[in-house]
C-alpha cells in the first residue's frame, strides 16, 4: 500500500472511470431535465443533446405560472418544519432520558408508523379535515406534511440525545434548573447537528409531498409545486420546456438549504448512529 | 397545546405548596412535568396514524357517495363495501400488479445499489465525491422525477428511444403507452429511484465490517467472491434486512410516480392498490370501497412487519 506501483495506481484511476460512468448514467435525468428546460422552443419536438444556447424563457414562464406555488411550498415546508421539531424534540428527549413507563413501546410505535401507507392515512384524513374545516388550509397542511417528518425526527434525535453525558444534566439541576430550562438551555443547545438534521429531512419531506397536496385540497388555494407541475403536465403537454423549467426551480430550495447544513448533517448522522 | 393542559396543574401547584415540601407529591410533579414532554409526540401520532387506522376500518363499511359531502350521511352498509371490491376485476389486477411492481423494484434496486456499495467500498480518487453526487436525485420531488422519466420515455420524442434508434437497437419502444410494457417501464424508474439509497445504507454497512476480516480472508487464499460469499454477505445481514423492509415498506404504498408517469394506465396496466385507493376514494368519491382497499394495504405491510419482527427475534436468540 506504502509504494503505489504503476498498476496499482492505473487501476485505482481505473475505478474512477468507472464511477464517473456511473454517476452519468444516474444522473443523466436531472441534466435531462436542465437540458430540456433550456430549449422550451423545442416543445413536442425531439430535444438536441445540448443546448444551442442560453434562453430562459422557459424559466420565466415557469415563474410566472409556478412562482406562487414555490412560495405554497415554501410556506407549507417551513410550517412543517415548525410543527415537527416542536413536537418531536421535546418526546426525543423525554423518551431517551426520563425512563417513563412504556418508553419502549412508544419507540416502537413510532417506527410502526412507517407501516401505515400515506393515502390510507389521507382516506380517513380528508373525512376529519371536511368535518374540522381544514381542507384548503394552509395549517391543515402544514400538519400533514409535520407527520411525514415526527417519526424520523423522533427516532434520530432520540438517539442522539441518549449520549449525551449524564452529569451534564445533571450539574444543571443541582443549579436549580427545571426539565423545561434543562431542555432550553442545555439539551436543545447540545443537540444542534440532531436538531438541524432533522429539520433537513423534515422539510424534504414536506417539500417533496405531493399526496397530502393532491386530496386535501380541492381548490387553488393551497398548492404546492409538486401538485402545480403535476396538473401542468395535464394543461402544457406540448410545453415541455416550461414544464421541466418548473422542475429544476422545484429542487433549488432543497439544494440551498443542503448546503448551508452541510456540515451539521454529517455530524448529525455521525453522532446519531454511535449509540 | 397537550403540553400547557398538562405542566399548567404542576406549575400552579407550584406556587400553593412551596411552603411545605411534600416528597410525593413533588415526585408526581416531576412525573407529569416529564409525561409533558413525550405527550404532544403521543397525540400527534395517535391522532395522524392511529386514528386514521381505526377510521379507515368503519369506513369500509360505510356507504360514501359524492353526495355525502353534502348531507353528511354516510349510512353502513354491512360487507357491501367488501365484495364489490373483492368481485372487481380490476382489485385483482391491483394487487398482482403491487406484487410484481413491489418485487421487481426491490430485487433491482438492491441488487445495483449492492453492487455500487461494493465498488464504493475499494479506494480510489474522487470516490467521496462520487458518492455524495450519486445522491443527487434525491433534491427532485418523486413527482418531479416521475414527470421528467414520462419525457425521457416518450415513444416518439423521448430521448431513450432517439438514443436507441441511433445505436440501432430498435427505438420505438411504447415504454409508457402499451399495457404490456408499462408495468416494467414503471419498475425501472423505480428502481433509479431507490438505487442511491440502498447504496447509501449498504455501504455503511460495508463500513463497519473490520479490514482484519478481509485480510484474514485474503491470507487464505479465498477468491473474491468467496470472500464476498463467506465474510461479506453474513455481516452485511442486519443491514440489508433493514434495507429490504424499509424499501418494502415504501415501494408497497406507492402511488407519486405512478400518478406522474402513466396515471395508472394505460388500460389500467400500472393500477396497483395505491393508486386504486386513490382512484376509488377522491376521484369516484367512494371513500369506502377507497377505504377496502387501503384496509388490504395495511394487511400486506402487517404480515410483512410480523415476518420480519419474527425474523429478527430469532435471530437474536
Amino acid at each position: 500500500m506504502a509504494a503505489d506501483t504503476p498498476t496499482a495506481s492505473r487501476r485505482r484511476w481505473g475505478s474512477t472511470v468507472a464511477g464517473v460512468l456511473v454517476l452519468g448514467v444516474m444522473l443523466f435525468p436531472l441534466y435531462w431535465m436542465l437540458n430540456t428546460a433550456l430549449q422550451p422552443e423545442s416543445g413536442l419536438l425531439q430535444v438536441d443533446p445540448v443546448p444551442g444556447g442560453l434562453d430562459l424563457s422557459g424559466f420565466s414562464k415557469a415563474l410566472s405560472d409556478q412562482g406562487g406555488h414555490l412560495l405554497t411550498s415554501l410556506l407549507v415546508s417551513f410550517g412543517a418544519v415548525a410543527i415537527c421539531l416542536a413536537v418531536s424534540a421535546p418526546a426525543a428527549y423525554g423518551l431517551a432520558r426520563f425512563g417513563l413507563r412504556g418508553s419502549r413501546t412508544m419507540v416502537f410505535g413510532t417506527l410502526i408508523t412507517q407501516m401505515v401507507p400515506g393515502i390510507v392515512i389521507a382516506n380517513a384524513l380528508y373525512n376529519s379535515y371536511v368535518d374540522l374545516g381544514l381542507v384548503n388550509s394552509y395549517f391543515g397542511l402544514m400538519l400533514a406534511d409535520a407527520s411525514l417528518g415526527i417519526p424520523f425526527s423522533i427516532v434520530l434525535m432520540r438517539s442522539f440525545m441518549v449520549s449525551i453525558p449524564g452529569e451534564v444534566l445533571e450539574a444543571a439541576e443541582i443549579d436549580g434548573a427545571g426539565p423545561v430550562r434543562v431542555f432550553l438551555r442545555v439539551v436543545l443547545p447540545m443537540s444542534r447537528n440532531s436538531l438541524i438534521t432533522s429539520g433537513l429531512f423534515a422539510f424534504l419531506f414536506a417539500w417533496s409531498d405531493f399526496m397530502f397536496a393532491l386530496t386535501l385540497n380541492t381548490t387553488d388555494d393551497v398548492k404546492p409545486v409538486t401538485l402545480g407541475i403535476y396538473q401542468y403536465i395535464g394543461a402544457h403537454v406540448g410545453d415541455w420546456g416550461s414544464v421541466m423549467a418548473a422542475s429544476v426551480l422545484s429542487a433549488v430550495p432543497a439544494a440551498i438549504l443542503l448546503v448551508l447544513a452541510q456540515k451539521y448533517i454529517a455530524a448529525g448522522i455521525a453522532g446519531g448512529s454511535v449509540k | 397545546m397537550t403540553t400547557s393542559t398538562v405542566t399548567a396543574p404542576a406549575s400552579a401547584k407550584t406556587a400553593r405548596k412551596a411552603a411545605a415540601p411534600d416528597p410525593a407529591r413533588r415526585r408526581l410533579r416531576r412525573r407529569l412535568a416529564q409525561w409533558g414532554f413525550v405527550a404532544p409526540a403521543v397525540v400527534f401520532m395517535l391522532l395522524f396514524f392511529g386514528y386514521p387506522l381505526v377510521r379507515n376500518i368503519v369506513m369500509s363499511f360505510q356507504h360514501y357517495t359524492p353526495k355525502t359531502f353534502f348531507t353528511g350521511e354516510a349510512p353502513f352498509n354491512g360487507t357491501d363495501n367488501w365484495s364489490s371490491v373483492f368481485q372487481d376485476v380490476l382489485f385483482g389486477k391491483a394487487l398482482w400488479h403491487t406484487l410484481v411492481f413491489t418485487a421487481g423494484s426491490l430485487l433491482g434496486q438492491f441488487c445495483i445499489g449492492l453492487a455500487l456499495a461494493v465498488f464504493f467500498n475499494r479506494r480510489f480518487p474522487l470516490n467521496g465525491v462520487l458518492r455524495s453526487l450519486i445522491l443527487l436525485p434525491w433534491l427532485v420531488p418523486m413527482v418531479v422525477s416521475g414527470i421528467v422519466w414520462r419525457r425521457i420515455l416518450d415513444q416518439d420524442t423521448g430521448v431513450l428511444n432517439t438514443f436507441l434508434d441511433t445505436v440501432g437497437l430498435g427505438g420505438q419502444t411504447p415504454w409508457l403507452t402499451s399495457p404490456d410494457m408499462a408495468l416494467l417501464s414503471v419498475i425501472l424508474v423505480n428502481v433509479w429511484i431507490g438505487i442511491p439509497f440502498n447504496m447509501v445504507i449498504l455501504y455503511g454497512g460495508l463500513q463497519e465490517i473490520p479490514k482484519e476480516l478481509y485480510e484474514a480472508s485474503a491470507l487464505d487464499g479465498a477468491s473474491a467472491w468467496r470472500t464476498f460469499r463467506s465474510v461479506t454477505l453474513p455481516l452485511l445481514k442486519p443491514v440489508i434486512t433493514v434495507v429490504l423492509v424499509l424499501g418494502f415498506m415504501s415501494t408497497v404504498k406507492i402511488l407519486d410516480l405512478i400518478l406522474a408517469l402513466t396515471d395508472g394506465g394505460p388500460a389500467d396496466a400500472t393500477q396497483t392498490l395505491g393508486t386504486l385507493t386513490y382512484q376509488n376514494s377522491f376521484v369516484e368519491l367512494d371513500f369506502g370501497a377507497g377505504a377496502v382497499v387501503g384496509n388490504v394495504l395495511i394487511v400486506i405491510s402487517a404480515v410483512f412487519a410480523v415476518f420480519y419482527l419474527r425474523a429478527n427475534r430469532t435471530e437474536g436468540k
